[in-house]
């Protein structure tokens, strides 16, 4: 299942990146548009290697770098800070609950933006800052929360489809077996 | 790896980009041919009473339109005979404009740049071309890939344009001033030079192209003035513009091919 997560988790970064440039639905909508990177590296950080996390930063970075002004490669490091920074403290986390989930999602979500802004301004670049990035920062966050969850179930899901059922346990013990007869 | 991608050549970066943005062309082309179903499933559904309405106003305005531009041909054939005569230097050379569509936008806010898609493989396409809709400047073709290209838009913090304010043709630099002002389609203009600055610039001067610099050719509309701070010492060198194209609602634009 391994290689198929990590797959699936590209496959998802690639619609993400899609989703946020080409395809302009949801700021047309919410004048804002949605980020799906920060979600997925918590879900890839709580259920995967270290090597997972660094593909999907690369990979994740790249794409959502390459149809913008970003210098490429800026939100690889972001990226990866957060997903090491969570895979370092997964344990004690309480990953499998919804409300940790979206509230990592909340973290990430505010989280890689602001880490964005503080390489940009340390390469020379000035971005300009306003209220409509402000509205993109808060709808970034607010997307973060609630997309986390719906991560862990839909790769559940998916674990689910893919994956051979686990075999069920028989209730045989054989400490607890009655033996007939004579010795 | 980060070191190594921040500190490529801005040629090989935009190179890479082109290419890794080129990952997203087959669902670009999904993403329209859906596009032109749906309106082909809507256009369908237009009755035919309302399609001779409209091409009953079609041919009125086709009739129009005929009319002004045999006008225009004489105008401009009698304008070239008077510039032969007078051996007049052409200023403007004739703009080549082709259509391009709008694609995509840039992910950040904090950015100022769409995709369009024409690319290499139109004849004439190339970096450093202004880009502009009906209305007037939008912006200027930075990146040119095979079949898309990257098109920087005024506001974008890296973008400063030289520009004519006001009948006097005071010349000026355009450029972003705020995040907030930019969102409202306002810029900035500074470096306003010339005799008593803060009496002849008025709102509702109308601000065009320079053309110096060679990336913009002379005359483009940009804007018109909205307000000029006023100054209690020293000339006034600013002034706010309200641009003429609304560049947070780009579908179709022009490309201004130069030769």
């Amino acid at each position: 299942m391994n290689w198929l997560n990590t797959i699936l988790i590209l496959a998802l970064a690639y619609a993400g990146a899609f989703l946020e440039g080409p395809f302009a639905l949801f700021r047309n909508w919410l004048g804002a548009q949605i980020t799906l990177l920060p979600a997925l590296m918590v879900y890839t950080s709580l259920t995967s290697g270290i090597g997972t996390v660094a593909l999907l930063a690369v990979c994740g970075g790249l794409l959502r770098d390459s149809p913008s002004e970003n210098p490429l490669g800026v939100s690889i490091l972001p990226l990866f800070f957060m997903g090491f920074i969570i895979l370092w403290k997964r344990d004690l986390l309480l990953r499998e609950h919804p409300f940790a989930q979206m509230a990592l999602g909340l973290a990430a979500g505010a989280v890689f933006p602001l880490a964005t802004l503080f390489l940009l301004f340390n390469l020379g670049r000035g971005p300009l800052l306003g209220w409509m990035w402000l509205w993109q920062w808060v709808a970034g966050t607010l997307t973060g929360g609630v997309l986390t969850p719906l991560l862990f179930r839909l790769f559940g899901r998916l674990r689910r489809a893919f994956e051979y059922p686990a075999m069920k346990q028989s209730s045989f013990r054989e400490d607890r077996e009655i033996k007939r007869g004579r010795q | 790896m980060v070191a190594v991608l921040l500190s490529l050549p801005s040629r090989t970066a935009d190179r890479l980009k082109l290419a890794i943005s080129g990952l997203f062309l087959p669902l670009i082309g999904l993403a329209a041919s859906t596009h032109e179903a749906t309106a082909k499933a809507g256009d369908s559904l237009t009755s035919r009473e309302e399609l001779l309405r409209e091409n009953a106003a079609l041919r009125t305005n086709n009739q129009w339109l005929t009319f002004q531009y045999e006008q225009v041909s004489n105008a401009l054939t009698e304008n070239e005979q008077l510039r032969q005569r007078l051996n007049f230097r052409r200023q403007n050379p004739r703009w080549n404009l082709l259509p391009a569509h709008v694609f995509a936008r840039d992910p950040e806010t904090w950015w100022r740049s769409v995709w369009i898609d024409l690319g290499s493989r139109t004849p004439g396409m190339r970096t450093n071309l202004a880009v502009l809709t009906d209305e007037g400047l939008v912006g200027k073709v930075v990146s040119v890939g095979e079949t898309r290209s990257r098109v920087v838009l005024l506001g974008d913090p890296g973008l400063r344009v030289a520009v004519l304010v006001g009948p006097n043709r005071l010349n000026a630099t355009l450029r972003a001033g705020s995040a907030g002002a930019r969102e409202n389609n306002l810029l900035d203009i500074e470096n306003l030079f010339g005799e008593s600055a803060e009496r002849t610039v008025r709102p509702g001067d109308q601000v065009v192209t320079w053309g110096e610099g060679g990336v913009f050719p002379a005359g483009i509309p940009v804007g018109k003035v909205v307000d000029v701070p006023q100054k209690d010492y020293g000339a006034t060198t600013e002034a706010r513009v309200r641009l003429s194209a609304n560049l947070d609602a780009l579908e179709n634009v022009w490309v201004m091919i130069v030769p």
